[in-house]
């Protein structure tokens, strides 16, 4: 009996410690947000690398999940004769949801695993050491640049790929289901409001600060070696996507739930 | 000057330092040997507040370090890592000048720039490679490289992290001459940890053993060939046979 709750226990307390560990890293990142000096050729340049580079994986990955969105609405909507429903459930689909979830899942892939592999590598060349004997603080050098570009880049890229999702099954739709351009169209526009887009935006905010947190964090703390930068890295990305999809759940009750 | 008083460190079970008791007199250079894994890096780490002794004080002219102010302390030190640790994404000279450009005193670009290429000068680097990034630099390059940037703000204390590992003898040479003449030019206290014996002559006034987390011998390098502990001489002399345990 002792070891099996042993057995639940020990997990149960490294998953509370490990959560600990990320919300305390969470308000230093938040508390150095606010205070000088503020590294802005950083910032410059992780506004680029985050947000610019992201662009196109962004973009081809809501091309295609706007069209495939389009085929299976009219698909399961025949069914009980909605196939018309298809320019709504598109736009809402991906302004709601679809845009922001896989926008952020994309960028966590992308740029989690590339902030925790360079500063991992950093952290064991002694560069992040470097900086402290430099008189620079790394939260302030590294963390912070990245965080605030991912957090205002995100929202971005969310708002460009509901745009690409969109005419992704628009296109689908005059193309292959027989749909009027100009109907389609009207139709997107007219049932759309301003919180489906916006409620998306507010999630890509959350979503881009949760993947550059949880890359500076698993590269700080960076174990030895290849290795280590490797578990590092691999740490981010699953960290990352695991925290998007439970903070989406969260903001979507608070967001739409009465 | 550094003191060092009961300084402990452990990790998890691995207890790295054991009661440290050490001072580094201003202006003089210190060098400490001992064989890996004997703390050697993590006693200079915990002088700069890398890393955080469980126990005892380290005091800077009579200051604990924890109770000062980081930057202004951090101020006064240059540092020379064991790999360089130079920043890969920044030009050389962006390297040197890294401190210069930064903090309440930063100077202009151009200034910074004209100060980094004369520190890369003093250690044997011509202009030219300034705007090189460390990855075209070969590993001796790189040391002087470091070496610039350590000197670069002109600090009062210098601490070398094996600066003469991963070189060919003459490079080591080479690096050893430059640290010795840039710690007499600027009249800096220096710290250095080395298994180089070679290294030990060239910077050394006085010298330090560190063995299982203690100082084992410490005294002006004149006198380390005649000294009788035998941990020292078994280390100095490279033998394989004596109190210190080898592992084949």
């Amino acid at each position: 009996m002792t070891r099996l709750l042993a057995a639940i226990g020990h997990p149960v307390v490294a998953f509370l410690a490990a959560l600990g560990r990320v919300t305390l890293f969470a308000l230093q990142t938040l508390r150095h947000l606010v205070t000088p000096p503020f590294y802005l050729r950083e910032f410059g340049h992780a506004l680029l690398q985050i947000g610019w580079f992201s662009l196109p994986v962004v973009g081809l990955t809501a091309l295609f999940t706007g069209g495939a969105l389009a085929l299976q609405i009219y698909s399961g909507g025949s069914r009980f004769n909605a196939e018309a429903v298809v320019p709504q459930i598109v736009a809402i689909g991906m302004a709601r949801e679809l845009g922001p979830v896989l926008g952020g899942l994309m960028v966590a892939a992308r740029v989690a695993s590339s902030i925790a592999a360079e500063i991992g590598t950093m952290k064991v060349t002694e560069q992040v050491d470097a900086l402290v004997t430099l008189s620079t603080n790394p939260m302030k050098y590294l963390t912070v640049p990245r965080v605030l570009a991912a957090t205002l880049a995100v929202p971005v890229l969310v708002a460009v790929g509901d745009s690409i999702g969109i005419a992704g099954g628009w296109l689908v739709a005059i193309t292959r289901l027989d749909f009027n351009s100009a109907t389609y169209l009207k139709n997107t526009t007219d049932f759309l409001e301003f919180w489906d887009v916006g409620s998306g935006l507010v999630k890509g905010a959350v979503f881009g600060f949760i993947v550059a947190l949880m890359g500076c964090y698993y590269g700080l703390n960076s174990g030895r070696g290849a290795q280590g930068v490797g578990a590092a890295t691999k740490s981010a990305v699953v960290a990352a996507s695991v925290a998007i999809l439970a903070a989406n759940y969260v903001l979507t009750g608070l967001f739409f739930t009465s | 000057m550094i003191t060092l008083t009961n300084v402990h460190k452990a990790f998890g079970p691995n207890r790295v330092l054991q009661g440290v008791n050490l001072t580094i007199p201003r202006g003089e250079s210190m060098v400490i040997i001992g064989g890996s894994g004997t703390g050697k890096s993590v006693l200079l780490k915990s002088i700069l507040g890398l890393v955080t002794p469980d126990r005892g004080t380290i005091t800077l002219d009579d200051t604990d370090v924890t109770k000062t102010d980081r930057d202004t302390f951090l101020a006064r030190f240059g540092m020379l890592f064991q790999g360089g640790a130079l920043f890969d994404s920044m030009h050389v000279w962006e390297n040197v000048a890294f401190r210069l450009m930064r903090g309440p005193k930063a100077l202009p670009k151009a200034q910074a720039r004209e100060i980094a290429i004369e520190k890369l000068r003093r250690v044997g680097l011509t202009p030219d490679k300034a705007d090189l990034f460390p990855a075209e630099l070969s590993g001796g390059m790189q040391k002087r490289v470091g070496l610039a940037r350590a000197i670069a703000a002109e600090p009062e204390i210098i601490f070398f992290d094996e600066p003469t590992t991963g070189l060919d003898p003459i490079m080591s040479g080479v690096i050893n001459t430059l640290i010795r003449e840039i710690v007499v030019e600027m009249g800096v206290t220096a710290m250095t940890i080395t298994h180089d014996m070679s290294s030990v002559r060239a910077i050394a006034d006085r010298v330090a053993m560190l063995h299982d987390g203690l100082v084992r011998w410490t005294g002006p390098v004149s006198e380390m060939d005649a000294a009788s502990d035998p941990y020292l001489q078994q280390f100095i002399h490279g033998r394989a046979d004596g109190p210190i345990a080898s592992v084949r």
